[in-house]
């Protein structure tokens, strides 16, 4: 009796290879088209689909045996310009059930190398789209990734895996979030110019903020970082004038000292009683004057209060990890059966 | 339909050991408390989800339909509103309250305001039945025949349900407020809508129940004009200065004299304070017409 067709992985992720070699073995689109060139002309191998990213190089396929895996190592090596013996030791072999138990894990960001992100899961779908619209899939592989796509928003709906900002910008953009609702007429200061300053208005820009105003101490660092933005600049020496007028105010200078007093928010907040006032001080040493906190309505958060929150919201995502691989295992195990009838009939 | 719903509160009635608008009032009640209880597993163990969302408002859907059902047998036996007594008072505070967030909850879009209004209905409903004093001289008519009378305790009373509502978004923001000033940012945080969304709820239904309560008073005084003899002095006085104290709030927030947490603080006690003067409200009442049996 014939061995039915197997269903394989060959990967090479962040977890194996640092990140000089996984630069390497990124497939854009010419180096991706020569690997399917190559799978499609190995007679072992009946469907393959290929994932890529900033993490992770994967190929999951259907095959005679599991001994295509190896041919499969054999042709990443080569479209990378990896030497064999290189790979080898860096390359993950998986079979049958330890494949859907991998994908689904990866698709629902088990194994991501920030765990619980959301882009993973729109990655595998590009790259089962992808293989799906150059038929490099079959009914297998169409199964496996229907499933996976279903595994992975169940677990994103049914455990904290997504929950909470890991990054100190969107920690903060997030909080604005639960004080003003809506980003978008929200008038946002971002004091400095600096790499800081400019993640800062990419992350509230990404929330639909639109009203953003830069100050620093050059005025043309400002006018070019608030040109960048779309917004308007304005030099340090207009803060109390302009401190009424905004929401939000985001400070990461360089300066020795604290720029954004007590007494300049409590003024500001007499001019404008009506609406909170949310602080982020980004700097160390700090912009803004901890007596700021006591202002009424005055929301004030510095580096401390943004990372021990991003460290608690990643601590919870592990800790719903093991939540979430108890799901993948239950659905492929569950899965598995359905497959293997499938891959018998292969032959 | 009704008549199903009146049947359950006959057989829950249990041989008449309980009256029938009683035992349906009581299911209201439990729907409430169930609905409250579910919310809050559902949310601590997984956080508040469409499905968990969904339970919660089918049993406060059930609550409400079978309190409005044990509300109607009771009206039913009097001929008008049920209003008689303090009991009836405090069902249909809790009542209204129901009524408005399926009326306007959905408008404001806000998270958790179900479970909030869940809590609070069930547990004004479930203390207003464990307490036998508070339906004295229940089957009273109270109003005579005069709709007009009836038409002030009602919206009187149903600007209470607003007020009720205010107290619960008022209190969801004094949570916010608290949780953002000293960084807990656990717990119902993350569920909680923000501060600023709070307010400007908050200020729509003070509006609403000030422009409510305005039009009760205004209607009352105009039939106690004609009889100057037919209400108390406290039952005026109580009465007016709730509605003086509430119009008052609501100039200082819109010249915004009164704002964010400070505003919400006073809306939260006004309404204790003015859940408190129902008691001599009810008290200095006349009753009018004959006691009419409810069973």
């Amino acid at each position: 009796m014939e061995n039915p067709a197997a269903l394989l992985f060959v990967g090479v992720s962040h977890h194996t290879a640092p990140l000089a070699v996984r630069e390497r073995l990124t497939l854009d689109g010419d180096r991706a088209a020569q690997l399917a060139d190559r799978l499609r002309a190995d007679p072992a191998i009946r469907e393959f689909a290929l994932l890529s990213t900033c993490n992770r190089t994967e190929i999951y396929a259907v095959a005679a045996s599991p001994a295509a895996g190896v041919a499969a190592q054999q042709y990443l090596a080569e479209v990378s310009g990896c030497a064999p013996d290189d790979l080898g030791p860096l390359t993950v072999h998986r079979n049958d059930v330890a494949v859907i138990d991998h994908l689904f894990g990866v698709a629902a960001g088990l194994d991501s190398q920030i765990v619980g992100e959301a882009e993973i899961l729109g990655q595998v779908k590009e790259a089962y789209h992808a293989a799906l619209e150059r038929n490099w899939t079959g009914p297998v592989l169409n199964r496996v990734f229907q499933k996976t796509f279903q595994t992975a928003k169940h677990i994103r709906t049914h455990t904290a895996l997504g929950e909470g900002q890991i990054s100190i910008a969107t920690v903060a953009v997030d909080l604005a979030g639960k004080i003003f609702g809506s980003l978008e007429e929200i008038s946002i200061l971002v004091v400095g110019a600096g790499d800081i300053g400019l993640k800062t208005i990419q992350a509230f820009q990404s929330r639909g903020a639109r009203k953003i105003t830069v100050a620093s101490r050059t005025l043309s660092k400002a006018e070019e970082a608030a040109a960048q933005a779309g917004g308007w600049a304005v030099s340090m020496s207009e803060l109390p004038e302009i401190l009424p007028s905004v929401d939000i105010v985001a400070s990461s200078t360089s300066a020795p000292y604290a720029h954004i007093t007590q007494n300049m928010v409590a003024y500001a907040m007499r001019r404008r009683p009506q609406r909170p006032l949310f602080l982020v001080d980004l700097a160390l040493p700090r912009d803004i004057e901890p007596g700021a906190a006591e202002v009424a309505d005055v929301y004030l958060y510095n580096l401390d209060d943004l990372a021990r929150i991003a460290e608690d919201n990643l601590a919870r995502r592990k800790a719903e990890v093991a939540r979430g691989q108890t799901i993948v295992s239950q659905r492929s195990v569950a899965l598995w059966p359905q497959v293997e009838r499938q891959l018998g009939d292969k032959l | 339909m009704l008549a199903r719903w009146l049947g359950a509160g006959q057989i829950c009635a249990m041989n008449n050991l309980v009256p029938p608008d009683r035992a349906l009032l009581w299911l209201g009640a439990l729907f409430y408390l169930g609905g409250f209880a579910g919310g809050c597993l559902a949310l601590f163990r997984r956080g508040e989800t469409d499905n968990s969302r969904v339970t919660l408002n089918l049993l406060l859907a059930a609550g409400l339909v079978f309190q409005m059902a044990g509300l109607y047998l009771r009206g039913r036996a009097v001929g008008g509103c049920p209003l008689a007594n303090k009991f009836e008072i405090v069902q249909f505070v809790a009542w209204s309250a129901m009524v408005l967030y399926f009326v306007v909850g959905p408008a404001f879009r806000i998270s958790l305001l179900g479970l909030f209004a869940a809590g609070y209905a069930g547990c004004l409903a479930t203390i207003s039945l464990v307490i036998p004093a508070w339906d004295a001289g229940r089957g009273v008519r109270i109003f005579g025949n005069n709709p007009w009378i009836e038409l002030h305790a009602a919206l009187a009373v149903f600007s209470y349900g607003v007020f009720g509502l205010l107290s619960l978004t008022s209190l969801m923001h004094l949570l916010q407020a608290w949780n953002l000033r000293h960084k807990r940012l656990d717990g119902l945080f993350w569920f909680l809508p923000s501060v600023v969304q709070l307010d400007q709820i908050n200020l729509r239904l003070l509006m609403a129940g000030v422009g409510l309560l305005t039009i009760s008073v205004a209607v009352g005084a105009a039939w106690w004009l004609r009889d100057l003899h037919s209400v108390d002095l406290p039952k005026i006085a109580v009465t007016l200065a709730v509605w003086l104290v509430y119009l008052v709030t609501l100039v200082l927030r819109l010249q915004r004299r009164l704002v964010s947490v400070r505003f919400a603080w006073v809306c939260l006690v006004l309404f204790v304070l003015a859940l408190v003067s129902l008691g001599p409200v009810n008290d200095s009442r006349h009753p009018a017409g004959t006691p009419a049996a409810t069973r």
